[in-house]
This record gives C-alpha cells, structure tokens and sequence, in this order.
C-alpha cells in the first residue's frame, strides 16, 4: 500500500506502477464533463471568453492542480439549501468520456492523478509519461465508502453545471484507489483488452 | 384513493441504499472465485463493504442513482394520472432528502432541473391494468455508466458471423460484454430482449432485469443459453471492474419477444453489480416491501 499526499512529486509518480494499490490524503477536485469541456474552451483552446466568475474559478483552481488531483465524480451532495455541503455519495464515474479532454487538461495544468473508473486511452495514456502522471482506478459504485474519506468539502465552483457536474474542492483522508495507467506505458485496460478480445475470437471461432 | 407519496419515498430509500439480498449473495460468491491478493478480489472486498455500509447508514450505494424506472401493475379503477402525480412528487422530495443524486438533465440546454423531474420520460413509469388485487410496483435504479455500454444488434450480422438464431444471439451478446469491458462496473447483469423494434426490444430487455439472479428462464432452450452465456461471458476474464479476473458477469437473463418478419433485433441492457431493484405491494391499506 502507497500512502500519497497531495500535492505528489514527479518521483513519487514515476515511482508508482500498474497494479499498485494507493490511499490518497489532501485537496483534490471534482470535474468530469462539463468541467473538462468548460476548461478547454475557456482556458486551453480560449475559444469562449472567460466572464469575472471563470477566472476567479481559474485562479483558485490553477494551484490546486499543480501536481494535484482530479477526480471523475458527480456525487449526491447533502446540505445545499444552508450550503453547509457533506459528500453523501461519491464513486468514480466512467473516465473514458473525457479521454477527447485528458491530456492537453493534464499538460496545461501539470496534474500528478487522475482518479476514475474504466479506464482511459492511448492519449492519456501518453500523457501520463510526458507530464508525468497516474490514472487511479476508485471502486465504481463504492459511493458510500468513498464518501466517508471526504472529510470536508471545501468550496464549489461552476455549480450551475448542476451538482454532479461541478468543481467540487475536497479534502480527503486515506481515498482508496489502484494504480491501473502509470507514467512508463503501463495500462491495464490495454493489457484486459488484449487478452479478452484473444478469449472472444476464441469463443467465437467457426465451429 | 389513497395518496402514496410517502410510500414512494420509502421504495425510492430502500431501492437506493439496501442492495437485494439475491444479488449481494451472487456478489459474495464470486468474491469467493477470485485469487486471494488479486485486485478483482480486492475490488469485490470494497464493494461488499460498501453495500453495508451503504444500508447501515442509509446512504446511497452508488452516487450515480440513475435513472428511476417504474413497473406498475395496478388493478381496475386506480388513476395513473394521480399516481404518475404521487410518483413524481416522491422522486423530488427523495431527491431533496439526498437518497437520489438530481439527474435530470435537458439535453438542448444542458441544464440541470435540480430535483430529478424532467420530460414525461424522466423518470420513466410503465403503467399496467392487472386483475390482481394488488397495486404492485417495482422500481429499478438503473445509472448512466452502465446504460451507455447497453448494446443494440440487428442480425445478421456479418462482422459477428451472427445469423438469426440462438447461435447469432450468443456472438451478439458476447461482442457486447466484450465492448463494455469493466465500464459498466462489473460484474455486471445483462438483461436481453430478442425480437421486438428498436424500443419494445430495449424497454423488454430492462424489464427482465426484474427477474430474480439465479431464477432460470421457463423454456429450457433459452435458460440453458443463459447459462452458457454466463460462463462464456467469464471466460473473457474482464473481471471486476475490468481489472481482470473470473467475474465478469453475475447472470444473463433472456426474454423472447415477437418480431417483424424483416428484423431481428438483440438488445443488451448491461445493470452494473449495484443492481438497485426492489419491490412495493400495496394490499388494502398495507403497504408491504417484500
């Protein structure tokens, strides 16, 4: 088991490999797909431009990144009428959606994690060496667990994403996940890919 | 007729926190299958743990709380319009009360209505006049992960060497699995419709998601295709989550459906292993949760 604070050094990334189990504790952030289609076009590609509101968003988020973690997640959030926000339930959502987004938000920002469920492509895959960065694999539908490592939620940007699309900054103790792309080439959805798809022609050879 | 709001919240609680007892033994079992150490055990350990926890503190399973899905069979003389009223006002206050996420979401706009009520479909109820007694309603949480790796086939189909037969079924279905790899969360279920259109046949196969794990099909043709479709799905060796591993698929369960002479539909709805199904049985003035 590897104990990982964020924010992570380069050499604690490159030292992680496929298959390594990991508990993660700090600052992290929520973003999946509005997030990562809001950060492109506003800040990466700028082809909208940024209002008062996205910039103070960029600011705040800019240093949470650097060597940081994001995390694909729409959680159920209680306490949104008095703002007081708890993390009620908060799994991994399927990472593959922003694998069009991944890397150049992984380049622009120099993020350290991706954290997810199912996995992501030859892109992000690529990605990993060069910024250097992981994906971690979380335990789809173990919301409840998960839930329990987020200690506090710390602010909401872009809340009018709806809740389960916006920023969410977090503070967690011990968020549990396994190493399944790391920063030297490794990916286990290539490696379960390859084989099962070996297994289907099997299955479905001429009799 | 009495208003059944509150009954409503209780099916929406209990089907969002409290797994089923059949698919949280199928769940155990195959934990049973995978190496000590491995990740897929590893993985089928957290999801466990997560299920308790889940229904000790009345949370839910999985944040995804999908789309709600209503069966009800009703006897003569209930007003659907009343309990599609009832239905939708439990679904907001659940939604309220943070036992579902709010996921409706326009699709023109991109906005989120914030309490889980959209369209006519959104959620999607099913109503049926039965000559039961009984007001029966089954509710299925079914999220979004899972439903996108669900799979539509027209057969033949050359690429798959699927003709239109329980032979071109199999390849269909063992394709799906194979395209969905650990995306959908599995282990997963496969509810499959053949026959059918385009709609009947996905509605279809959503609907024998109802059917309980390990329940074999009645004609013994399909439930011995069920079984084997079972086994060939875990032979691809996805695994949990797709990290590899002996359980790739909890059960297969098939419905046969009439057709058009020109079409022949298989249509793969994949239920992630947080199978969120659960029933209520309104008899007289009882409200039961069997």
């Amino acid at each position: 088991m590897r104990e990982l604070t964020i924010p992570i050094e380069p050499a604690a990334i490159r030292a992680l490999k496929v298959g390594d189990p990991v508990r993660l504790s700090g600052r992290m952030v929520t973003g999946r797909d509005a997030a990562h289609k809001w950060l492109i076009e506003t800040f990466i590609h700028k082809t909208r431009v940024p209002e008062p509101a996205d910039q103070e968003a960029y600011a705040a988020l800019q240093p949470l990144l650097r060597g940081g973690a994001i995390y694909h997640c729409g959680p159920v959030v209680a306490g949104l009428e008095s703002r007081a926000y708890r993390f009620v339930a908060a799994g991994p959502t399927t990472s593959t959606r922003e694998e069009p987004y991944q890397a150049e938000v992984m380049d622009h920002f120099g993020i350290a994690a991706v954290i997810g469920k199912g996995g992501m492509g030859p892109k992000t895959l690529q990605a990993c060496r060069r910024v250097p960065t992981v994906y971690l694999h979380a335990i789809g539908g173990a919301a409840a667990l998960i839930a329990r490592t987020v200690e506090r939620v710390l602010a909401v940007y872009k809340l009018e994403f709806g809740v389960p699309e916006a920023l969410w900054v977090i503070e967690v103790r011990d968020f549990p996940a396994v190493v399944t792309m790391d920063a030297h080439g490794g990916s286990l959805h290539a490696e379960v890919e390859a084989r099962s798809k070996q297994e289907l022609d099997q299955l479905l050879a001429p009799a | 007729m009495t208003d059944l709001q509150a009954a409503f919240v209780e099916l929406i609680r209990r089907t969002s926190t409290d797994l089923p007892d059949d698919v949280e033994q199928a769940l155990r079992a195959a934990r049973e299958r995978e190496a000590p150490g491995s990740a897929a055990r590893g993985a089928l350990d957290t999801i466990l743990e997560n299920v308790a926890l889940a229904r000790r503190d009345s949370t839910p399973i999985c944040q995804d709380t999908g789309t709600p899905i209503f069966f009800v069979r009703h006897p003569e003389g209930w007003s659907t319009r009343a309990l599609r009223e009832q239905i939708r006002s439990a679904v907001a206050e659940a939604t309220a009360r943070a036992f579902l996420r709010p996921n409706a979401v326009d699709a023109i706009s991109g906005k989120n209505s914030g309490d889980n009520l959209g369209d006519d479909e959104f959620p999607t109820i099913h109503f049926e006049e039965t000559g039961d007694p009984d007001l029966t309603v089954d509710l299925i949480l079914k999220g979004g992960g899972c439903e996108n790796v669900g799979a539509q086939y027209a057969l033949p189909h050359a690429a798959l060497g699927a003709g239109r037969d329980l032979e071109g079924v199999r390849r269909a279905v063992l394709d799906a699995v194979h395209r969905a790899q650990g995306k959908g969360c599995a282990p997963g279920i496969l509810g499959v419709a053949v026959g059918g259109d385009r709609g009947s046949s996905f509605q279809r196969s959503k609907k024998e998601l109802l059917r309980p794990l390990g329940q074999a099909h009645p004609d013994p043709q399909l439930a011995t295709l069920e079984r084997n479709l079972t086994d060939q799905a875990n032979q691809l060796r996805i695994g949990p989550m797709g990290f590899g591993g002996r359980s790739t698929v909890l059960g297969v369960q098939l419905a046969g459906m009439h057709r058009l002479p020109a079409s022949f539909f298989v249509s793969v709805s994949y239920m992630c292993w947080a199978h969120r199904r659960r029933r209520m049985v309104v008899r007289g003035e009882r409200v039961l949760y069997p």
